[in-house]
């Protein structure tokens, strides 16, 4: 098996969404829907006034751009009930079986990373696919290919761990901790990222990431 | 970086005989790897690949390859030729979430699709319009036209600007060539991106465009040092401005601090710092930091001597009285007699003294030092002043004109030089300020060169009775005070014919006689350049995506159909359609670059690059100054500007505002100190990335990405009980909007920040509240006082829940 890895590059990142907007452009999703999302996260910090009125301010802002991560461990396929969310014995891709999905929603609530969500329309359930079809035609997910900072990648494990030796396994707030379901994300972090299971923060753009 | 070959390999070995299939049967089989039921997103090859791009006035003009089936667009790609890696050789055009979702917006419910005509016996403003045939539009714009020259004069005719279709060789220049052929129209000078920098500031310190250099030329570990500036956001693509700065931050470790009452998107993620500034008082935090350059000797006497006038009482040119110098500003021998100290800019910036003393150290001992302003500062009613002082700011180091450094303007950058569709000679010479379009109207006769600024003449002649928006959303979004401006509008016998044409139904449609459905560039024949980026050169051409729909029409055409009813058909066609002339200037254009590909083979390629370096030589004038002389007044770097003393006697100005020939720090109308009880905090606008200006603004895939909402401190949020995402009303002198509130720590206190462009929607016949929270519902028609230009992005407010 060669499993797919996602790379952000959280240095690079200036939340402009561009990757989301192609994302839903390429596979034709409305506002309701994304498959990829962009947390705009803000740590824990205060502005303080010294004696003559002046400020400063503690704690930082960033962007976490994440879509599904075609985990090791999924949570999504782990509570399916018809074993219609199942992970890719050959490419690790995680991807719904839209005949066996009874539109439940179990796996929309069991993953901690927001990918799956059920189309009402469709009925069933709607996510990532790491873009096969574009890749196994030699070309990049829509969403690597649009990013303007170039600030994402989707190759082999094995290939992202190699050109990127300082990446990590994403461990950033405001993404769980990555022990939850062994996440194939690699990332370098954004400026003053916080750790998953540190985080002192919040996503401020609640409605922004459905 | 993954090696995109090798991908490919791996993924389809590892797919085994159903990789294999995959590449030989397309994208159809390549769904077999996940189970026949997934859906694919598309599952049809397209019919054609039609390379395109994006118009809008982003400074951009980003490549989009439309994959269009059954004449729609299925999807986008962009740019993905050449070298796409991270600081690579090459650069790639790629458009940013609004190119991606053009095919959203062309197919928007917005769109125009006949031409309509007010209603009548209704008024303007209150949106009742029925639709008309294409003759009885156009024969009643030419009527109109002729009547009013008839009774007025050609110098009551004038064409806004175009910002909707502003990276294009046609723009709206057919109705300039229409109107030169038949005696011409009142213009303008200056626009609402930089009016102040540009025409405030630049021509009274260097004369020109001088001394700015691009992101590309900075040097390893060099210190960039921007106010008001975030280039993650104002040039998002690609190729752009943003791009190049963080490729300079990540490969060169170049440090930069962003000086912004905003964190500011190039503030998050990279590793920058940002010092939060009061709005309106970057020439307070120059004060400062000048008076602690002077004190620990850190200001380049010799480079201020050598190159510019009037820092000092020893270069004050010629009549300048005793004590107007820079420094006998700062040290308080001079105009007010208050010493600028770190203390005293820190009252004012609410940056704290240590850290502007600090920073004038990091500055002063920074070689090189890279220091630019974005179009932020000069937004203000004092605008004027605060670039100037940011222009200031590298000459007291002596950091302008030598490699790797900046004037202080923004950060240089430059394009291909494409021709653009002749416009002819226009007989009236007579231009106003931008920004006052609508004074133009209200009491253009009385617009004087020194009550107003007016240029290539002493005075307007008449009032604008004859007034065409062509790509604009200026009559009731994009103007200073909404309210104001379109109560001017709402009187017919003031502007008596006003036409917009468009592409969508926008607010200032609302406020036409006639309105006509345009084709989005996209939808016809386009040339244009790259954007404006760091010295990546090319050339994009464009074809249309589908057959015109419902009754659109593109302006060439359509002003050719004027033209037929003016009797100048044949002097403004000379015989050729809008694809004759692309064909022409691009050939014209390939004279001068024999190596671009020839117009056929443009047609199937649609971009075409240049490699280019950018110029970072020592500047010419810093080499000899004697010999190379500024195009200012005393042929060096202004400090005093002697033009600015004579205009501040000459000049009938408002009252309270001042004209000053140094950058003093003034606080401007609602200025810092200005605040009451009723209207506690500073709004400040920015640009958003949902949409430009007001482009792609009604295009709901990207607003729901990124709201429309108000910037509020947690602290003045929790004062008014206002939770994050709740609706509140903001409002000023000038009006009120709803909006939702995101209470963040990215805004400083008592400041909050609205992003300009969102659609104004308000009922104009009743209680005038903006459900759309347009920024210039709330901002002021102030305009600076030595440009006359765009001070608007500051107004006074409070802040209330819904």
């Amino acid at each position: 098996m060669t499993q797919y890895a996602f790379h952000f590059s959280g240095s690079r990142c200036t939340g402009c969404k561009t990757c989301e907007l192609a994302c839903k452009d390429y596979h034709d999703l409305g506002t309701d829907v994304a498959y990829r999302h962009v947390y705009e996260y803000e740590t824990a910090g205060d502005w303080k006034a010294d004696e003559a009125g002046c400020w400063s301010v503690d704690g930082t802002s960033y962007y976490v751009s994440v879509a599904c991560n075609h985990c090791d461990d999924p949570a999504c396929t782990k509570v399916c009930p018809t074993g219609a969310m199942h992970k890719d014995e050959q490419t690790g891709i995680v991807s719904v079986d839209t005949d066996r999905c009874i539109g439940c929603g179990y796996c929309h609530m069991a993953c901690p990373y927001n990918a799956p969500k059920v189309d009402r329309t469709k009925g069933h359930s709607v996510k990532c696919d790491g873009c096969a079809e574009r890749v196994a035609a030699g070309k990049k997910p829509i969403c690597v290919e649009a990013c303007p900072l170039r600030a994402l990648e989707f190759a082999p494990k094995e290939d992202v761990e190699r050109n990127n030796k300082d990446s990590e396994v994403a461990d950033i707030a405001p993404l769980p901790s990555k022990g939850y379901t062994h996440p194939n994300l690699y990332i370098v972090k954004p400026a003053g990222a916080e750790k998953a299971d540190e985080a002192t923060g919040k996503v401020v753009n609640t409605l922004e990431v459905k | 970086m993954v090696d995109a070959k090798l991908s490919r390999r791996t993924f389809v070995k590892a797919s085994g005989a159903l990789g294999a299939l995959a590449v030989a049967g397309g994208s159809a089989a390549a769904g077999n790897l996940f189970g026949p039921a997934v859906p694919k997103a598309h599952a049809e090859e397209a019919d054609d690949v039609i390379w395109t791009h994006c118009h809008v006035n982003c400074g951009g003009a980003c490549v989009l390859q439309c994959h269009v089936k059954d004449g729609e667009i299925a999807y986008v790609e962009s740019d993905n030729t050449g070298d796409s890696s991270f600081g690579g050789e090459g650069f790639q055009a790629r458009a940013c979430l609004r190119g991606r979702s053009i095919r959203r917006w062309i197919n928007s419910p917005d769109r125009l699709n006949y031409p309509m005509k007010r209603v009548e016996g209704t008024k303007r403003g209150e949106g009742k319009y029925e639709q008309i045939s294409w003759d009885e539009a156009l024969d009643t714009i030419a009527s109109e036209f002729k009547r009013v020259k008839d009774t007025y004069g050609n110098e009551a005719v004038f064409i806004q600007e175009c910002s909707g279709v502003e990276q294009n060789f046609m723009m709206n220049n057919p109705f300039f060539r229409l109107f030169n052929l038949v005696g011409g129209e009142v213009t303008r000078y200056g626009n609402y991106s930089n009016g102040a920098l540009n025409f405030g500031a630049k021509p009274y310190t260097y004369g020109d465009s001088w001394g700015a250099r691009s992101f590309r030329t900075l040097a390893p570990g060099e210190l960039v040092v921007l106010f008001g500036n975030s280039p993650s956001e104002t040039r998002m693509s690609g190729d752009g401005l943003g791009y190049d700065l963080a490729v300079a931050m990540e490969k060169k470790g170049v440090r930069v601090i962003c000086i912004d009452p905003r964190r500011n998107d190039l503030a998050t993620n990279h590793e920058v710092e940002w010092i939060p500034i009061f709005p309106g008082t970057d020439a307070a935090l120059v004060a400062g930091l000048a008076h602690e350059m002077i004190k620990e000797n850190l200001v380049d006497r010799d480079f201020l001597h050598k190159y510019c006038v009037g820092f000092d009482e020893a270069t004050l040119p010629e009549g300048a009285p005793a004590n107007s110098s820079y420094e006998a500003y700062i040290l308080g021998t001079g105009y007010d007699k208050v010493e600028k100290t770190p203390a005293w800019a820190a009252a004012i910036t609410k940056i704290p003294e240590a850290r502007i003393k600090k920073l004038a150290h990091e500055i002063a001992e920074a070689k090189p030092c890279f220091i630019a302003q974005g179009w932020g500062a000069q937004r203000h009613t004092n605008g004027d002043y605060a670039a100037r002082a940011v222009m200031l700011l590298p000459q007291l180091v002596g950091q302008v004109g030598l490699p790797s450094t900046n004037s202080g303007m923004r950060e240089g950058n430059s394009s291909m030089d494409i021709p653009t569709l002749p416009t002819g000679d226009n007989p009236i010479k007579e231009k106003f300020p931008n920004f006052m379009w609508p004074e133009a109207i209200e009491w253009g006769e009385k617009m004087t060169a020194t009550n107003a600024g007016i240029q290539k003449g002493d005075k307007l002649k008449q009032p604008i009775k004859f007034l065409v928006n062509y790509g604009n959303n200026m009559m009731s979004n994009q103007n200073g005070d909404i309210n104001t401006t379109t109560d001017i509008l709402r009187d017919e016998s003031k502007c008596e014919f006003i036409l917009q044409y468009d592409v969508v139904w926008s607010d200032s449609c609302n406020w036409a006689d006639i309105v006509l459905p345009d084709l989005t560039p996209q939808e016809t024949w386009s040339l244009s350049a790259s954007g404006e980026n760091c010295d990546h050169k090319g050339v994009w051409v464009g074809r249309p995506t589908s057959e015109p729909k419902f009754e659109r029409r593109e302006v060439y055409e359509v002003c050719a159909e004027l033209a037929k009813r003016l009797g100048v058909e044949k002097e403004y066609t000379e015989g050729k359609t809008r694809e004759a002339w692309m064909h022409e200037l691009y050939d014209e254009f390939r004279e001068d670059n024999p190596e671009a590909p020839t117009w056929d083979e443009m047609l199937t390629r649609g971009i075409w690059k240049k490699d280019s370096e950018p110029d970072n030589e020592v500047d010419p004038y810093i080499v000899d100054p004697e010999a190379n002389p500024l195009e200012t007044e005393t042929g060096k770097i202004q400090i005093y500007s002697p033009e600015l003393a004579k205009m501040a006697k000459e000049w009938e100005l408002p009252e309270g505002d001042e004209i000053y020939p140094i950058p003093v720090y003034v606080p401007g109308h609602d200025g810092p100190g200005s605040e009451t009880e009723e209207y506690p905090l500073h709004l400040c606008g920015y640009h958003t990335k949902a949409h430009t200006h007001s482009s792609y603004a009604n295009n709901q895939i990207i607003q729901d990405a990124h709201r429309h909402n108000v910037l509020i401190n947690p602290k003045d949020a929790d004062e008014r009980g206002i939770k994050n995402n709740d609706k509140v009303r903001v409002a000023s002198k000038q009006g009120e909007v709803e909006i939702e509130a995101r209470v963040t720590k990215r805004v400083m206190p008592g400041v909050v920040m609205i992003p300009e462009g969102a659609w104004h929607d308000a009922d104009m016949q009743g209680d005038k509240v903006d459900k759309g929270g347009c920024l210039n519902t709330l901002t002021t028609r102030h305009p600076n006082p030595i440009s006359k230009q765009t001070g608007q992005h500051n107004a006074l407010v409070q802040v209330k829940k819904a």
